[in-house]
């Protein structure tokens, strides 16, 4: 019938382990068809891209790979996929608890401005690294007050995320601006930027790496920050009552609600932790790489996050190998982009084609499979629920 | 496998029937919903369709009304085969059909929804459809208010509506789902007046009911599907001249065979007999207390108004009402889930009125709540899992913050044993459960950690009868171990079957309590349509 | 030009002027985009992927009238391109049901994936920009002051492009539609409550699609004329933002056109309040400018946005039993 029909009761199906369909498709072939097909998919169709360009699609992925790999560039790599990483388990955490936080880009950009704004003038007053610990606890800081607004909308008056995290992105990247140029402002000179920190002050590099450049000694520690985390926010997800009350709001709000659970002060706890390590992913990359702020720098890392992160089924530590590909796309992708006489932006158009292909095979696994990218959904029930 | 004598000869005169469904079979996945069934129906009858929840009866009128395809077998229409494709094409065959459950669109006016699905040009001809609606409506002695909003009609005139939609492209068969389920006693003999009506201007009436006793009132013709097959027929000659307990008679000897032992339990199908509940020793002390509890309705609701109830410790109370009269929002609002404008609530004479939904769990207070699959589980996520999901972060099966999976699991065990859940393992996610099993989860969850005071929302709405009898046995047993219960159901025989008391809840207000007795049913009525008991 | 400057301040005819020819270049676009959408959201379907769209139809609008020579063949352009790449939502959300939000980001990535591609490759050495487009001078009311607009460069109420006026139209036409035509009962119910739509015997599917498409075209005409009209260029930051305060904007006219209208012009003075303050000769931080239009919005939502009327099937896929 419609789809409104309550659970008419069949007659007893035989009782089965997960749905049949699962069991026919098998894990591995799951797996494959819902996290490795779109990529590939999306691969090639960039190579019918570039050559419909007049680019040599192979050439091209030879350079990223040489770009990106080779030689030491591995570790310049290495460098990216701290970030990334962070900003991926911030938005696992708000999206398993079914909060669409897209306003990543805002909350990194302004606590990114924030503490090289602030840094510079710590660093006289302070050591070393009581001042990197300070300032990376600011940038989190930053980037969950960042999503205060959004979430006391959501957690008051419903107001939906989506477009309230879009808009305070909006004015997250302008007000970064308006500090970068005003407060915060490079006293010697006359270009937008932040003043850049002593490069010894940076954070320090994890003994035995090398990277291409002489600016920075080797790969820094947010690498090992980000990975941290990544593995905190599993373990809370998978073993802790707060990650089971998120996932629980995640899979529906009426339950959470029916639970007994606190929704509105999940929600704010939810955004909170999301921007907090997106405030956290801006720290690694101002503190560890970049050492100052210009004000027209919108790395934008958040909108490549967000396909992964689905890849990955939201899953804290599978997520890790996405991003470490996605680093070496990026990485190699500049280069060979450079070399092809492209915009870096293609890799972008990958991405994006990422997402996609994912979309659509999750219409073919769940034909055969059910079960989803999104937490709490599932779509075999919705069909045996409908016969009788 | 043979059964009784599926089809029936035509008795009157030499015309084609109306309707002729030749060995049709439906299969879902995992259910056998129709297997091969074969019934004729004709104009100037009604023709009754009986069977328990999930016997086929549904999908079988879908196949007719275009919701669904037969994977095999025929349907002929005045004869001739046709192939059914859509509703559309159903709708243009003659063939109209009211659903269980609303096929109107709340937020539009009454016309708007006559109206819709017609195909003559670009412009809506409300002139016409006015028109049509004042020919039809006086045919059938009814009268809408065109220009009303469709949502805040009541619900026998909503069906009312439905029925002049389903015979809006001039129909030879009208199909009714249910059609009692959600009716008032004087819509039900509203609804009769009606049906006759269409009886005599020879339209074939089908009329689905799962109510042994409506089957025999209404039917000229009754069919008896069980599990998927036609189990058997009555004549009209036999319908007219047995008996009444005769007739349940046959009818339950053709649904259970032999195994009359089942029969026993058919409460759901069996007219409730005059019934002389002994009076069970409660306790006099209250247990629950609303004290002109207030609840603002949302949009689309009616809320509670000024609604006072004293329900005795181990006492079982129900709250009868047709739905949509407030049972959601004094349900919640007794749960904690929603926040009372006014009054008090009162959980052995301390005020809860302040208290979140946790912390009146905690003290004793469950809600079985009437949406299984939405809001009273989580599908994604293991029986175990669910239930124990409101006990998150306590001991023993969190420690310290950190989750205890032994401890869960075993739990889980122990009350798929004891609740007799049938499923794979207690890690399987709900999702894959039949509804009757993931009720019992439901159960399960509330039913545990010392529960005192349980509100059941229609629990055993949609279910097949082993498990709605299962379930009101829990519930008698819940009392008689001292839990204080309220049942809020829409079905009648099911309140007086299990209740000590049945208060009548009408546009969000309690028009009356009544204990329960051999007058009950009839004063329950009344009150349910305003009058006051006496 | 000197005594004009001199005779400018705050409120004076020029900035006026200049503020209600620059709302109506800024909220046209918008005003296009919302309608799409709003039509789209009655019947059901949340288009998050709008920015891309309307960012497809500036490059394809622009192309088209630079390389063809004119307007109308851009905003015909314009309006191919973003149907073409709703099709994508209506294949992925409409006919196979899946999430509504994450296919409309998908949509959006790739977009400005794609036109910053195209922009690099195509246009950052040339940077091409389009002369401004014939206007229509209303008689008689284009010598108002200040809503007049006859002779000024940007025109301003009462004269604009035929385009804007066919706009208007637009919006007065769905407004019909919508109430008083088969279609728009069919968009009502399709996003109330599809299955009595389907019990009726009318294709959700078919409903929800055309009302996708329709929103699709109406980003793409939205995202030319910004190109084509209020830019007089193209470039991949061009929409800006601008996709998603249509989605609001549809959300808060309660499925009225004519407010979508009215939301437009404010947003677009929003928008355009850097025009203004250059003209009156205010010195405000760029930056602080852009900032206004999506503060507002969160004003807007924070004291509107709780009645907003949405649709009850909004978002949700539509699937009748098993067939």
């Amino acid at each position: 019938m419609t789809e409104t029909t309550a659970a008419v009761e069949l007659r007893e199906p035989p009782p089965r382990e997960v749905t049949g369909g699962q069991a026919q498709l098998g894990r591995v072939s799951d797996f494959f068809l819902r996290s490795i097909l779109p990529l590939v998919l999306a691969l090639g169709t960039g190579a019918i891209i570039l050559a419909a360009i007049g680019v040599d699609p192979i050439q091209y992925y030879k350079d990223v790979y040489s770009g990106g790999v080779q030689f030491a560039a591995w570790q310049d790599s290495l460098m990216r996929v701290a970030p990334l990483l962070l900003i991926a388990v911030g938005l696992i955490v708000a999206f398993r608890a079914g909060i669409w936080n897209l306003g990543m880009d805002g909350q990194f950009l302004l606590a990114a401005a924030v503490i090289s704004g602030l840094g510079s003038r710590f660093e006289e007053h302070l050591p070393n690294t009581i001042n990197l610990l300070l300032l990376s606890l600011i940038a989190g800081a930053v980037g969950a007050a960042w999503t205060i607004v959004p979430a006391l909308l959501k957690a008051r008056y419903e107001l939906n995320e989506i477009i309230t995290t879009l808009m305070m992105t909006f004015i997250g990247i302008n007000l970064a601006q308006i500090l970068v140029k005003g407060p915060f402002q490079d006293p010697t000179t006359t270009t937008p930027q932040t003043r850049a920190f002593d490069f010894t002050a940076l954070l320090p590099s994890i003994p035995g790496t090398e990277s291409t450049s002489r600016r920075w000694p080797g790969v820094h520690v947010g690498l090992l920050v980000a990975v941290a985390a990544a593995f905190v926010v599993w373990f809370l997800m998978s073993r802790t009552s707060l990650g089971l009350r998120l996932q629980v709001l995640g899979a529906s709000m009426r339950s959470a609600r029916h639970m007994g659970l606190d929704v509105p002060r999940l929600i704010i706890v939810a955004f909170l932790l999301s921007g907090f390590f997106v405030g956290l992913a801006a720290a690694t990359e101002i503190l560890g790489v970049k050492g100052y702020q210009r004000a027209d720098w919108n790395p934008a890392f958040g909108l490549w996050v967000v396909p992964l992160v689905f890849l990955a089924r939201l899953h804290a530590i599978g997520v890790i190998p996405y991003v470490v590909l996605l680093s070496l796309a990026s990485i190699g992708g500049d280069y060979a982009a450079q070399n092809a006489g492209l915009t870096p932006q293609f890799t972008l158009l990958l991405v994006g084609l990422t997402l996609l292909f994912m979309a659509l095979t999750e219409w073919i696994a769940r034909r055969a499979a059910g079960g989803s990218y999104l937490p709490g959904v599932s779509y075999r029930r919705h069909r045996a629920e409908r016969a009788g | 496998m043979t059964t009784g004598s599926p089809t029936t000869p035509a008795t009157d005169g030499s015309e084609q029937p109306a309707v002729e469904l030749v060995g049709i079979t439906k299969e879902f996945p995992g259910v056998l919903a129709n297997d091969r069934i074969s019934l004729t129906v004709r104009g100037g009858e009604v023709h009754c369709l009986l069977g328990e929840n999930g016997a086929g009866k549904s999908t079988l009128m879908n196949i007719l009304s275009g919701m669904v395809r037969p994977d095999a077998g025929q349907v002929k229409l005045d004869g001739r085969v046709v192939e059914i494709d859509s509703p559309k094409h159903a709708i243009g065959l003659g063939i109209g059909m009211v659903y269980q459950h609303t096929s109107l669109v709340p937020q539009l006016t009454v016309l708007e929804n006559l109206m819709l699905g017609e195909a003559e040009g670009i412009r809506l001809n409300a002139a016409h459809a006015g028109e049509r609606l004042r020919e039809l409506g006086s045919s059938l002695g009814l009268d809408v208010d065109p220009k009303a909003t469709t949502g805040t009609l009541a619900l026998g005139q909503q069906q009312q509506l439905e029925i002049i939609k389903a015979l809006w492209r001039g129909s030879k068969v009208l199909i009714l789902d249910e059609p009692t389920s959600m009716l008032t006693p004087t819509g039900v003999a509203e609804l009769e007046q009606i049906v006759a009506r269409l009886k005599g201007q020879g339209l074939a009436v089908v009329f689905i009911t799962h109510k042994l006793h409506e089957a025999i009132s209404m039917g000229d013709r009754v069919a008896i599907l069980s599990q998927g097959r036609l189990v058997g027929a009555i004549e009209p000659a036999e319908l007219r001249s047995a008996t009444h307990d005769e007739l349940q008679e046959r009818i339950i000897a053709l649904m259970f065979g032999s195994q009359a032992a089942q029969a026993a339990g058919v409460a759901e199908l069996t007219q409730g007999v005059e019934r002389h509940l002994p009076r069970r020793a409660l306790a006099l002390e209250p247990a629950l207390e609303l004290d002109n509890v207030t609840v603002e309705p949302g949009p689309g609701e009616i809320g509670a108004h000024d609604v006072s109830l004293q329900v005795l410790r181990s006492e079982i109370m129900g709250i009868a009402g047709v739905d949509g009269n407030g049972q959601r929002e004094l349900a919640e609002a007794i749960a904690g889930q929603r926040a009372i404008a006014d009054g008090d609530v009162r959980l052995f004479g301390h005020s809860i009125a302040r208290l979140k939904v946790a912390q009146r769990e905690k003290l004793g207070l469950r809600y079985v709540t009437d949406d299984r699959i939405h809001e009273g589980t989580v599908g994604s996520l293991s029986v175990a899992m669910n239930i124990v999901l409101k006990q998150i972060g306590r001991p023993p099966f969190w420690g310290r913050g950190r989750i205890r999976y032994e401890a869960i699991l075993s739990k889980a065990r122990d009350l798929i044993g004891r609740f007799d859940i049938r499923t794979p393992g207690p890690e399987t996610r709900v999702a894959a459960l039949s509804g009757g099993n993931i009720q019992k989860v439901v159960l399960a969850r509330e039913l545990s950690f010392d529960p005192k005071v349980v509100v059941y929302s229609k629990p055993t709405y949609g279910l097949d009868v082993r498990t709605t009898r299962s379930v009101r046995q829990t519930i008698r047993e819940q009392a008689r171990e001292g839990v204080t219960s309220i049942v809020i159901s829409t079905d009648l025989d099911e309140l007086l079957d299990l209740c000590d008391r049945i208060a009548v809840l009408s546009r969000g207000r309690i028009t009356g309590i009544v204990e329960n007795g051999p007058s009950a049913q009839q004063r329950v009525g009344e009150l349910m349509v305003g009058g006051k008991a006496t | 030009m000197t005594t004009v400057l001199a005779a400018t301040g705050v409120f004076s005819e020029q900035a006026l002027t200049a503020l209600v020819a620059g709302a109506i270049l800024a909220g046209v676009p918008l005003m296009f985009a919302a309608l799409g959408e709003l039509v789209s959201q009655r019947a059901g379907v949340l288009n998050i992927g709008l920015e891309g769209m309307m960012l497809m139809g500036a490059y394809a609008g622009f192309v088209a009238a630079y390389h063809g020579g004119s307007e109308w063949l851009g905003f015909g352009a314009g309006m191919l391109a973003g149907a073409g790449v709703s099709l994508l939502m209506v294949l992925f959300c409409v006919r196979w049901g899946l999430d509504q939000i994450v296919t409309g980001i998908a949509i959006t990535l790739t977009c400005e994936g794609a036109t910053a591609l195209i922009f690099e490759s195509e246009f950052a050495e040339s940077r091409p920009t389009l002369g401004a487009t014939d206007k229509l001078a209303i008689a008689g009311l284009s010598d108002l002051p200040v809503v007049g607009g006859k002779g000024e460069s940007n025109g301003s109420v009462f004269t604009q492009p035929l385009i804007v006026y066919l706009g208007l139209v637009l919006a007065v036409l769905v407004a019909w539609m919508l109430r008083r035509t088969h279609m728009g009962l069919n968009v009502r119910a399709a996003g109330d409550a599809p299955g009595a739509l389907d019990a009726a015997g009318v294709s959700v599917f078919a409903t929800r699609s055309w009302a996708v498409l329709f929103a699709g075209a109406m980003a793409g005409l939205g995202g030319a004329f910004l190109a084509i009209v209020s830019a007089g260029l193209f470039q991949d930051t061009i929409v800006g933002g601008r996709g998603f305060i249509a989605i609001v904007l549809a959300m808060l006219a309660r499925s009225r056109p004519l407010w979508a209208v009215v939301g437009a012009m404010l947003f677009g003075a929003s928008l355009s309040i850097a025009d203004w303050a250059q003209v009156a000769q205010i010195n405000i931080s760029t930056d602080f400018v852009f900032m206004l239009p999506f503060l507002l919005v969160l004003v807007v939502l924070v004291l509107f946005g709780r009645r907003a009327y949405l649709p009850a099937a909004l978002a949700l896929p539509y699937e009748r039993g098993s067939r």
